[in-house]
């Protein structure tokens, strides 16, 4: 990405048609530690790598409770992640207070892409500069979206963002097919999986990352530490490898894409990302 | 033309009778499941307890839709303290937002006579008693709604709860046991339900303690 004279404020377009401070706040979620997501159709489960900036500093919280119903991480500037999730808070308390009933995931995910469109259409505004990948239920099941700081928003049978994505990303190519019927304890392993591809040869234990499920019968909820230690020493002390399975892999990133407005692929690093 | 709805009251009172008790490692909470309006009565088997959380359950008499408005705000605020606070309301905790909440409507108040009962950080029990626009101080044991003059002499005659004027301040709960507690509740409503014609049809019954939280219905009198 070059500085060019088109970059300076969000409201310019460039003469190729492209709003570079949209864009430069995709390259901010790439920047964030990776956060990992995929579901079957009764269960979705989010992971993400928790890197402190030292060995005296706590590290960062990137998954969020939403309701019982629906879980987000996020990857990126952590501040707006969090700005974002106490609105996505809000939004379901005052559906639940109006409609005695939870807030449909999709409906959800729609109002916080609005939102982020408003900030690439104000001059007076940024993007935010945070992917988010929301994981939750609905009545036809489990759903697993991530929202663009564009304003774009995808479903996703399994996604990966932020730093070295791209090798959990593959992995999930080669796996996603199986998703669907995975059992929970098998998805957790997967994602499992996914961030040891990410941390690229570094140990993988409970200390650097943190695994989330929703299901159905099961709220949203963080898992413990220990319980992710265990799971984590049941398949290392076995020698298990990621298990290699040849599948048809699509060629965009992360599996099957399959929202119906939007279409086509999540940011692909040459194109312009908003480019359908 | 004459004055139409010049009676027009936004307020019904829908009756019934709500009492809690402390004890020094349980609560006990109940209130009567009887809604009536005027001489009618509208159902037998209307709850007026709430859970607002682990440790604080609510019953209010009253007028019960501001009373079930008044439970879904304190619930959605109870959300949003545990999405901030990674942790349940405290029952102190609770009752000062009970009391901020019924304050707030001050000049349009729920018609809501409330007890709040539950365990406080100690483990110790803990009732609060309220007017309708929250006023409200910790004691060892409250009666609330139509019932209530005829159950609170009662109480303190069996209790023997000292009075807050009296000096050196005393522990508020009762050195009752937990058993002993629930039969004096069951007894407040059966003499209440024979004299207060609001007071009827069954007692629901809400025993909190270390162990979680239990709950007993009681049948009254149905005239």
């Amino acid at each position: 990405m070059f500085r060019n004279q088109y970059d300076t404020d969000v409201t310019t377009w460039s003469p190729a048609g492209r709003l570079f401070q949209v864009e430069y706040a995709m390259e901010a979620v790439k920047q964030g530690s990776a956060a990992i997501g995929l579901r079957s159709k009764t269960h979705a489960v989010l992971a993400c790598v928790n890197k402190a900036n030292s060995e005296l500093s706590s590290h960062q919280r990137k998954i969020f409770k939403v309701d019982d119903h629906i879980g987000v991480a996020i990857a990126g500037l952590t501040a707006d992640g969090r700005v974002l999730s106490r609105y996505m808070r809000s939004e379901c308390i005052n559906y639940g207070y109006t409609y005695e009933s939870p807030l449909p995931i999709g409906r959800l995910v729609v109002q916080l892409a609005d939102k982020a469109q408003v900030c690439t259409q104000r001059s007076w505004k940024r993007p935010y500069g945070v992917g988010l990948l929301v994981a939750g239920l609905d009545e036809s099941g489990a759903h697993l979206y991530y929202n663009c700081p564009s304003g774009n928003y995808f479903e996703y049978q399994a996604f990966a963002i932020g730093s070295r994505s791209q090798a959990a990303k593959t992995y999930l190519e080669r796996k996603f097919e199986n998703f669907p019927d995975s059992s929970r304890d098998d998805l957790i392993k997967d994602a499992l999986f996914a961030i040891r591809e990410t941390l690229q040869g570094e140990k993988l234990t409970s200390s650097v990352c943190t695994v989330s499920v929703v299901g159905v019968g099961e709220a949203f909820n963080i898992l413990g530490q220990k319980t992710v230690q265990a799971l984590i020493n049941e398949f290392e002390i076995s020698g298990e490898e990621a298990p290699a399975t040849v599948s048809a892999a699509e060629e965009a990133a992360g599996g099957d894409a399959a929202a119906a407005d939007q279409g086509g692929a999540a940011a692909e690093e040459e194109a312009a990302p908003m480019d359908i | 033309m004459p004055k139409e709805h010049a009676n027009w009251s936004p307020y019904d009172n829908n009756g019934g009778t709500c009492v809690a008790i402390a004890g020094a490692d349980y609560c006990v909470i109940a209130a009567d499941t009887r809604m009536s309006t005027g001489y009618s009565i509208l159902t037998r088997d209307y709850s007026k307890i709430c859970k607002l959380a682990d440790k604080s359950y609510m019953a209010s008499s009253g007028f019960q839709a501001d009373v079930k408005a008044l439970q879904k705000v304190l619930s959605s605020r109870h959300l949003i303290y545990q999405h901030q606070h990674n942790k349940q309301m405290s029952c102190p905790a609770m009752a000062q937002l009970l009391s901020n909440t019924l304050y707030y409507k001050r000049f349009f108040p729920y018609y809501a006579f409330n007890v709040l009962g539950g365990l406080d950080s100690e483990g110790k029990g803990c009732v609060f008693t309220y007017d309708a626009v929250g006023s409200y101080e910790r004691v060892g044991y409250s009666a609330q709604g139509s019932g209530a003059t005829l159950i609170t002499p009662f109480l303190d005659n069996q209790l023997k709860s000292p009075s807050p004027l009296l000096l050196p301040a005393k522990d508020a709960v009762t050195p009752l046991s937990e058993a002993e507690a629930v039969d004096l509740v069951k007894t407040c409503f059966s003499s209440a339900t024979e004299r207060d014609i609001y007071t009827g049809d069954s007692v629901e019954i809400i025993i909190l303690n270390a162990n979680g939280v239990r709950r007993e219905t009681e049948q009254l009198r149905k005239d």
